[in-house]
């Protein structure tokens, strides 16, 4: 609770101030009060990647943009009323269709009914890997994870070879830090 | 007792850092303050993790301390060099 009204504060913050430099450095912080929101909720492989994506390698490529573009932003030129108003009419829709949710962690909602419990009958017979999330993505959906890998190196090397092409006559200020964004 | 305890106070120094970083009126305040909300929401995970008797949450906190750290270093090159691309240090341009 301390965590997301910390979390409502910094939203402010990132909205009000014009300087994107310091917009940066708050959205990394936005990052790991996140993750340590889904730690509490017992997440670990969401906070993981909410940790190295948010906070780790979107602040480089934030950074990187920043560079090609000025460092201050420009002000509003339309009214805000309508924006302010549809936000709040979508936050409000948002709240009363999780009012209808069940509870955090019960025995008989759905999540709980169907194939978790073979799940968790079966993991340490099957694999032998203590995460159960870990099994299922390493072991039981390996194929579907190893296509995913495929797909992502695949798109790293395009985007590799695509911004390179220019390298030779004089715009050699790319792809340094695109290197960076792959490795995730 | 003594972790919950514990937590609570890394809680408010997380506060006091939030506070800096809404009103800091420099944006090198803003950058100090996320870095130390990156550092509180480590030492949060440890306690957590010993709160919880599972001490092995003290791994997920060495990684968001390295990737704290490659976050503070992209800033530094950003301020030194003006740019992130590796361009050598012959050819600085400041920002």
């Amino acid at each position: 609770m301390v965590l997301l009204t910390l979390m409502a504060l910094i939203t402010l913050a990132i909205v009000r101030v014009r300087n994107l430099f310091a917009v940066v450095a708050l959205t990394g912080a936005f990052s790991f009060l996140m993750a340590s929101v889904m730690m509490v909720l017992d997440a670990v492989d969401v906070a993981m990647t909410e940790a190295s994506v948010g906070a780790g390698i979107s602040t480089v490529l934030m950074l990187g943009a920043l560079y090609l573009t000025k460092s201050r932003e420009a002000p509003p030129r339309f009214s805000q009323v309508i924006p302010v108003v549809v936000a709040v009419g979508v936050g409000a829709v948002l709240v009363y269709g999780s009012l209808e949710l069940p509870g955090f962690g019960l025995a008989d909602t759905p999540v709980n009914t169907h194939v978790g419990e073979a799940y968790i009958q079966r993991v340490m017979y099957d694999a032998d890997i203590p995460n159960v999330v870990t099994a299922v993505l390493a072991s039981y959906r390996g194929y579907d994870t190893l296509g995913e890998t495929a797909v992502i190196f695949t798109a790293g090397i395009g985007v590799l070879l695509l911004l390179s092409r220019g390298r030779g006559e004089d715009s050699q200020a790319d792809g340094g830090e695109e290197g960076g964004g792959d490795a995730s | 007792m003594m972790f919950a305890v514990a937590i609570i106070a890394v809680l408010i120094a997380a506060a006091l850092a939030v506070v800096r970083a809404m009103l800091g009126p420099t944006a090198f305040d803003r950058l100090l303050a996320a870095n130390a909300i990156g550092t509180s929401a480590i030492v949060l995970l440890a306690l957590l993790g010993f709160l919880l008797g599972r001490p092995e949450f003290l791994d997920v906190g060495i990684t968001y301390a390295l990737l704290n750290m490659i976050g503070t270093l992209a800033v530094l090159k950003f301020f030194r060099y003006g740019a992130l691309g590796s361009e050598g240090p012959d050819k600085e341009q400041g920002l």
